[in-house]
C-alpha cells in the first residue's frame, strides 16, 4: 500500500444558478494576461450543450484519456511514446482557436470619440490574435441557458444514443449547469502525453501542474487531456492549467473558484488513496464498473492500518486528522453522493459532483402535483427518465443505477426535511426508504444545506518546516522585480507566482499609463491597430 | 580575408552558438519552447510542418554522412565514389525537395494567415530569411551536383577536410577558398546562422524529447523538489519528505 493524499473537490449541481462568479473569479486571478485572452480555468456549461471547447466529450474525435488495448492494458487513446513523436511536428488531434472560440474586445475608442452626429456610434467587435474587425460567431459560453440549443443542441456528445429522449421544445426542456476546473486526476493523461515530462503531480497534495521552465510547447498535453483543460498560451508558447490555486490551498485556504462561489456548492477536502491501485483500477474492463473501482481506490482515515501505514510514509499526523474531517470524503465514502465526471476516461478525475435533481423537481411541480411530497418525487425519477440517462453519461459512464440512487436519497431529503422545516415529526419511513436514519438524513442535509465554511474547506496547510519552498510565502530567495526579459513576455528568469502577481501589480499602479504595465494589457488604450498591449510578442 | 571568412567567423559563431545556449538557457528556460502556431491554423502545418522538419532531419543526417565521414573511410568500406555520389545526390535531392516544399507551405502559411503572420516576430522574419538562404545555397550546390556541374572538384576532399579541421584547431582556408562560390557563401551562411541560432527559437531543435521513451508515464514530483532533479516515479519512501529531513533548495 502506498498511502498518498490528494486534494479534491464536489460540486453540488443542484445549487448552481449558473451565475459565472467563479469563471469570473478565476479569469481575474489567473488567466488576464495575453496569449490567455480564450482561456477559462473554470467555465461553467450549460448542459445539455456543446461545452467549452465545443464537443470535448467526443472522445472519437479527439483522443483524449486512456483506452484499453487487445491485452486488457491501459494505452493512451492517441497513442504511445512513439507515435507521439512521430506526430510531434503536427499533433493531428489538437483543437484550434476556432475549436474555442476566437477572443475579441470592442471598439470603444469609436464609441467615446465619437462627435454629435445623427446616427449613434457602434462599437465594433476586434478580434484580439489579428486586431482585425471580426463577426463573431462563437464564445467559451454561447449556449448558455440553453440560448441556441435548439439549433446547435443535437451535437450535444452526451446525447449519443438518447436522442429521442431529450426535447429542446419549449417547455419540454429540462437544463442544469457544469461548473468545471481541471480534475487532478490520480492517472492524468496529459501528465503522460508530456514529452518533455514537464507536466507534474505533486506528491503531497496530488495537485497537477505544468512547469512552465520545462515545457517546450510539443502541445500533446492538449489532446491528452479528455477534459480538455490544458490550454496553449499563444504568447508564451507554453500549456497552462488550472492550478486548484495550490499557493492559497498550501496555506490553508480555498480556491478562488469556491472562495466566491455565490452558491457556496464548492467543498474541498483530502481524499487518502492507495497509489498502487490506481492502475488496476483504472484498467477495470467495463467503464461503468470505473465509479465502484475509483471509490474502491480510497482509503478509510478512520482505519486503524491506514492511519500506522499513513503515519508511516510520512504523511503528517494533521493531514490524517483533515482527510478524516474531510466534506469530500463524507460525500463521496459516506453519502455516496457525488460521482465523477466521465469515469470512462479511465483518468481517475478528482472533482466529483453531486447531480441536479431541481431539474426533476421543475418538471415534476410543471405538472401541477406537489413537488416535494416523496411518493410523488420518486415516481417522477422514475417516469422523467431524460435526465438520468444523460445524467448517467455524463457521471457514470451511462449507467443509470447509481445516479437513481443519488437522485432518491436528495430527494427523501427535501421531503424528510420539510416535515421538519414545518415543525412536525420527521418522517422515519423516508429515510428507511433510501437506507438511512433521521439522524443521518439531518447530518447529510446540514452538510449539503447549511455547512460553514470551516467545514465546507478542511484544508490543512503545509507544513512550516517546508515553508521555506511555499509559493505563497517565498522566504527562501531574494527576488528581484518580475518584469519580462529579453525575448519578450513570459521569456527571462522563474518568477514565484505570488512574486510576479505582486510586482506586476505594483508596477501597474505605478505606470504612468497602463500600457506600460507588464504583462497587462490594456484594451482600454488600445486603438485597434495592432495588438493590445504593444508588440506582436516574442 | 579567405582567413576572416573561413577561419575566424566560423571560431566566432560557434563560439556564440555554445556561449549563447548555454547562457539562454540559465537565463530563459521560460521563453525555451518551440513557439507553435499550431493553435491558429493546422490545416496547412498538418502537411508542411511535418515536410519540412522530417526533410531537414534527412538532409542533418546527410551533412553529417558528407562533412564528418572522411573519404578514405567510405573507400575503406569499398562504397566507390560513383555509388557514393548516387547516394548522396538521390538522398540529398530527396532531403531538399522535403525540405524546400514543407518551407514554402510554412512560409506561405506564415504570410497568408493574419493571426499566424501577427504572432511573427521581426527574429522570426529574421531567422527565417537567413534560414531560407543558406537552403536555397545548399539546394543550388546539390542540383548542380547532380546534373554534373560540379564535377571538376570532389567537397569532400576540400569543404568537409576543411570543415573538420576547424574542430581539430587546424583550419585551412585555401581548401574552401577553392571550391565554387556557392559552396562558399553556404558554409558561411550557415555559420552565420549557428550564430544567430541560440537567439531564436530554433533553441527546441535541443529540447528533442528523447527522455520521454524512457521515464514512467505519470511524473510525480514534491512540491519543495528542486528544478532540474531527475524525472520520474519517486521511491515508495513516503509521500513527504520526513520533518526533520526536510530537503532545501
Amino acid at each position: 500500500m502506498r498511502v498518498m493524499a490528494q486534494m479534491a473537490m464536489v460540486m453540488n449541481l443542484d445549487k448552481c444558478i449558473g451565475c459565472h462568479t467563479c469563471t469570473v473569479t478565476c479569469k481575474q486571478a489567473w488567466t488576464n494576461r495575453t496569449g490567455l485572452e480564450y482561456v477559462w480555468f473554470n467555465n461553467v456549461e450549460t448542459r445539455p450543450g456543446l461545452g467549452y471547447p465545443r464537443r470535448y466529450e467526443d472522445q472519437e474525435q479527439w483522443k483524449g484519456g486512456w483506452e484499453l488495448n487487445r491485452t486488457g492494458h491501459l494505452k493512451l487513446k492517441a497513442g504511445g511514446r512513439f507515435q507521439k513523436l512521430l506526430n510531434i511536428f503536427s499533433n493531428p488531434k489538437m483543437p484550434g482557436i476556432q475549436d474555442y472560440y476566437e477572443p475579441w474586445t470592442y471598439d470603444y475608442e469609436t464609441l467615446l470619440n465619437a462627435p454629435a452626429q445623427k446616427n449613434f456610434p457602434v462599437a465594433q467587435p476586434k478580434s484580439l490574435l489579428t486586431g482585425k474587425s471580426m463577426s463573431i460567431k462563437w464564445g467559451s459560453n454561447w449556449d448558455d441557458d440553453l440560448g441556441g440549443t435548439h439549433v446547435t443542441g443535437k451535437d450535444d456528445v452526451m446525447l449519443k444514443g438518447i436522442e429521442d429522449k431529450v426535447k429542446f421544445e419549449f417547455e419540454q426542456t429540462f437544463m442544469f449547469y457544469l461548473p468545471r476546473i481541471c480534475e487532478h486526476c490520480l492517472n492524468p493523461s496529459c501528465v503522460a502525453s508530456c514529452p518533455s515530462g514537464a507536466i507534474y503531480k505533486r506528491t503531497e497534495d496530488g495537485i497537477v501542474l505544468v512547469d512552465q521552465n520545462r515545457c517546450r510547447g510539443w502541445r500533446m498535453c492538449i489532446s491528452g487531456c479528455p477534459y480538455k483543460k490544458i490550454y496553449f498560451n499563444h504568447k508564451t508558447g507554453k500549456a497552462e492549467k488550472c492550478t486548484f490555486c495550490y499557493p492559497r490551498i498550501e496555506v490553508g485556504i480555498p480556491t478562488v473558484c469556491s472562495e466566491t462561489c455565490v452558491g457556496r456548492l464548492r467543498y474541498i477536502g483530502l481524499m487518502l488513496y492507495d497509489a498502487d491501485a490506481v492502475l488496476a483500477a483504472a484498467s477495470t474492463k467495463d467503464t461503468t464498473g470505473l465509479y465502484e473501482a475509483q471509490r474502491g481506490v480510497f482509503l478509510d482515515p478512520f482505519d486503524p492500518e491506514v492511519q500506522r501505514e499513513a503515519e508511516r510514509q510520512g504523511i503528517p499526523i494533521d493531514w490524517i486528522e483533515a482527510a478524516k474531517k474531510s466534506p469530500v470524503r463524507r460525500l463521496i465514502m459516506d453519502y455516496k453522493l457525488a460521482l465523477p465526471l466521465h469515469p470512462e476516461y479511465r483518468t481517475m478525475p478528482m472533482v466529483w459532483y453531486i447531480p441536479p435533481l431541481s431539474p426533476i423537481v421543475d418538471a415534476l411541480s410543471r405538472t401541477g402535483h406537489d413537488a416535494e411530497d416523496a411518493g410523488n418525487l420518486f415516481g417522477a425519477i422514475d417516469s422523467l427518465r431524460i435526465p438520468i440517462e444523460y445524467l448517467a453519461n455524463l457521471f457514470t459512464a451511462g449507467e443509470v443505477a447509481p445516479v437513481r440512487r443519488v437522485l432518491d436519497k436528495m430527494a427523501a431529503m427535501r421531503a424528510y426535511m420539510r416535515d421538519i422545516n414545518l415543525g412536525r415529526e420527521g418522517n422515519e419511513e423516508i429515510a428507511a426508504a433510501v437506507g438511512m436514519d433521521g439522524a443521518e438524513m439531518y447530518e447529510m442535509f446540514r452538510l449539503l444545506a447549511i455547512a460553514k465554511y470551516d467545514e465546507r474547506y478542511v484544508i490543512p496547510t503545509t507544513h512550516t518546516e517546508q515553508a521555506h519552498a511555499l509559493e505563497e510565502l517565498a522566504t527562501e530567495c531574494p527576488v528581484g522585480e518580475g518584469s519580462s526579459g529579453l525575448f519578450g513576455s513570459g521569456s527571462g528568469g522563474p518568477v514565484p507566482v505570488a512574486i510576479q502577481t505582486r510586482a506586476e501589480a505594483k508596477a501597474r499602479f505605478e505606470a504612468d499609463s497602463t500600457s506600460e504595465a507588464p504583462g497587462f494589457a490594456d484594451y482600454r488604450d488600445w486603438d485597434g491597430r495592432g495588438l493590445p498591449g504593444g508588440t506582436g510578442g516574442a | 580575408m579567405k582567413t576572416i571568412a573561413f577561419v575566424i567567423l566560423p571560431y566566432i559563431c560557434l563560439a556564440v552558438f555554445v556561449v549563447g545556449h548555454l547562457w539562454r538557457y540559465r537565463y530563459d528556460k521560460l521563453g525555451w519552447t518551440t513557439r507553435s502556431s499550431q493553435l491558429y491554423e493546422s490545416r496547412l502545418l498538418r502537411i508542411g510542418s511535418p515536410l519540412f522538419h522530417f526533410g531537414t532531419l534527412f538532409a542533418i543526417l546527410g551533412h553529417a554522412m558528407g562533412l564528418l565521414l572522411p573519404k578514405k573511410w567510405t573507400d575503406g568500406f569499398g562504397i566507390s565514389q560513383e555509388l557514393y555520389h548516387v547516394i548522396a545526390v538521390v538522398g540529398g535531392l530527396a532531403a531538399g525537395v522535403a525540405v524546400v516544399a514543407g518551407m514554402t507551405i510554412l512560409v506561405y502559411r506564415r504570410r497568408t494567415n493574419a493571426t499566424v503572420f501577427s504572432a511573427t516576430t521581426r527574429n522570426d522574419k529574421l531567422m527565417y530569411a537567413l534560414l531560407g538562404t543558406t537552403i536555397a545555397l545548399g539546394m543550388w550546390n546539390t542540383i548542380g551536383t547532380a546534373i554534373g556541374a560540379n564535377d571538376h572538384f570532389n567537397y569532400r576532399e576540400s569543404v568537409s577536410v576543411w570543415f573538420r579541421q576547424i574542430f581539430w584547431l587546424q583550419p585551412n582556408p585555401d581548401l574552401i577558398a577553392n571550391a565554387p562560390i556557392q559552396f562558399q557563401l553556404h558554409a558561411v551562411l550557415a555559420f552565420l546562422l549557428f550564430a544567430l541560432w541560440p537567439f531564436t527559437r530554433l533553441v527546441h531543435v535541443f529540447s528533442a524529447p528523447i527522455g520521454y521513451f524512457t521515464r514512467p508515464y505519470i511524473v510525480y514530483r514534491s512540491a519543495g523538489e528542486a528544478p532540474g532533479a531527475p524525472l520520474g516515479s519517486r521511491a515508495p519512501k513516503g509521500t513527504w519528505e520526513s520533518p526533520t529531513g526536510a530537503r532545501r533548495r
